[in-house]
C-alpha cells in the first residue's frame, strides 16, 4: 500500500522562510565551528589559558580588525542561530498560544538588544580608555601620548 | 500523520503497551538529538551573559577585570570545562546534522557518524581537559 502526504506541506503565507531558517542553521554551523574552536583556542588553551583573560588580553585582540571581524561574525550568526533554535524548541513544547508568543517575544528582544550591545561595544572600543586604572593597560598605550 | 509501522489487524495482534519497534526510540538517532538540543540550550544561555559581562570593557579596564576576577576560581573554572564539552559535542554532532541532510548517503551512515562525533568529542576533550585542569590547579596555587 503507497503512503500519501496531504499537500501542501509549507504553508504559502508563509512563503519559504521556515526553509531559509533551515539553511541559515546549517550554514551558519559550518561557519561557527570554524570562528568558535578558533575563539576557544586562543582564549583558553594559547599562552597561559583563560587565567590570561583581561582587558588588557581583549585590548590585545581588538586593536587589530581582524579579530574584531572575527569577534563581531561570531556575535551575529550565534546568536541568530542560538535564537532560531530556541525558537524552534519553544514551538516544540509551547502549545500555549499566549506563551508561545511571549516567550518567543522574548527571545526576539534578547537576541536583538545583545547584537546591538555586542556590534556598539566591538566597534567603539578603545584599547587605551582615559579612565583606566593604574596598571589595566596593555603595554602599547604607554606609547601613546593623549 | 503517517504511521511508519503497518497497522495490525484488529483483534490478532496485540498493541504494543509502549511506544516501541521504531529505529528511531532508545537508540543512537535519538540520543544524538537530545544532547544537540540540551548542549543548544545551554550553550544559548551562556551566550546571553558572555557578551553582558565582554560588554563590561566598555565601561572601564577595572570593571572588567573585576568581574573577570570573580570567575577565576575552580568552581567556575571547571563550568568552562564542562561548557567547552557541550560546545564541541554541538558542533561535531551540527556537522553530523548537515552531513545527514546533504551527503547523498549520509541518512545509512546517520548511526556510525554518531560514534565518530563521540570518538572525535573524546579526543578533543583529552586535548582540552588536561589543558584546563592544570590553568585551574595553578590558579589555585598562586
Ligand atoms: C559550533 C558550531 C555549531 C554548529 C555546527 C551547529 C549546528 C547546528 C545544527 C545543524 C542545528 C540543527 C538545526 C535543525 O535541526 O534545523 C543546530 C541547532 C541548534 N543550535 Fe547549533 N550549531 C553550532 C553552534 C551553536 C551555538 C553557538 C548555539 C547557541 C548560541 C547553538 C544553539 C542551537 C540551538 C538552540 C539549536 C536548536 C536545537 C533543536 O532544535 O533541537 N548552536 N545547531
Amino acid at each position: 500500500m503507497a503512503t500519501t502526504f496531504d499537500a501542501p506541506r509549507t504553508s504559502a503565507r508563509r512563503g519559504n522562510l521556515e526553509k531559509w531558517g533551515w539553511i541559515y542553521m546549517r550554514a551558519s554551523g559550518v561557519v561557527l565551528v570554524v570562528l568558535i574552536f578558533g575563539h576557544l583556542f586562543i582564549n583558553l588553551v594559547a599562552g597561559e589559558g583563560v587565567k590570561q583573560v583581561d582587558f588588557a588580553f581583549i585590548a590585545g585582540k581588538w586593536a587589530s580588525p581582524f579579530w574584531q571581524v572575527w569577534d563581531g561574525l561570531m556575535l551575529w550568526l550565534a546568536l541568530i542561530h542560538g535564537g532560531n533554535g530556541m525558537r524552534t524548541i519553544t514551538n516544540d513544547y509551547v502549545s500555549n498560544p499566549t506563551a508561545n508568543k511571549l516567550l518567543k517575544g522574548a527571545i526576539l528582544v534578547a537576541v536583538a538588544l545583545l547584537i546591538v550591545l555586542g556590534t556598539l561595544v566591538i566597534t567603539t572600543f578603545d584599547p587605551c580608555p582615559p579612565n583606566a586604572a593604574p596598571g589595566t593597560l596593555p603595554d602599547f598605550c604607554s606609547a601613546l601620548t593623549r | 500523520m503517517v504511521s511508519l509501522k503497518p497497522a495490525p489487524a484488529p483483534g490478532r495482534v496485540p498493541l504494543p503497551k509502549a511506544p516501541a519497534g521504531t529505529v528511531y526510540r532508545g537508540h543512537e538517532g535519538m540520543w544524538s538529538w537530545v544532547l544537540h538540543r540540551i548542549t543548544g540550550v545551554a550553550i544559548f544561555f551562556f551566550l546571553l551573559v558572555h557578551v553582558l559581562d565582554t560588554a563590561l570593557v566598555r565601561i572601564s579596564p577595572q570593571t572588567y577585570n573585576g568581574v573577570i576576577a570573580t570567575y577565576k576560581n575552580p568552581i567556575m573554572g571547571l563550568g568552562e570545562l564542562f561548557l567547552v564539552a557541550a560546545i564541541v559535542f554541538h558542533a561535531f554532532n551540527g556537522l553530523r546534522i548537515i552531513l545527514i541532510d546533504f551527503w547523498s548517503v549520509g541518512t545509512r551512515h546517520q548511526r556510525a557518524m554518531f560514534w565518530i562525533v563521540i570518538a572525535l568529542w573524546v579526543v578533543t576533550m583529552a586535548g582540552f581537559a588536561p589543558r584546563q585542569l592544570m590553568v585551574i590547579i595553578s590558579e589555585v596555587a598562586s
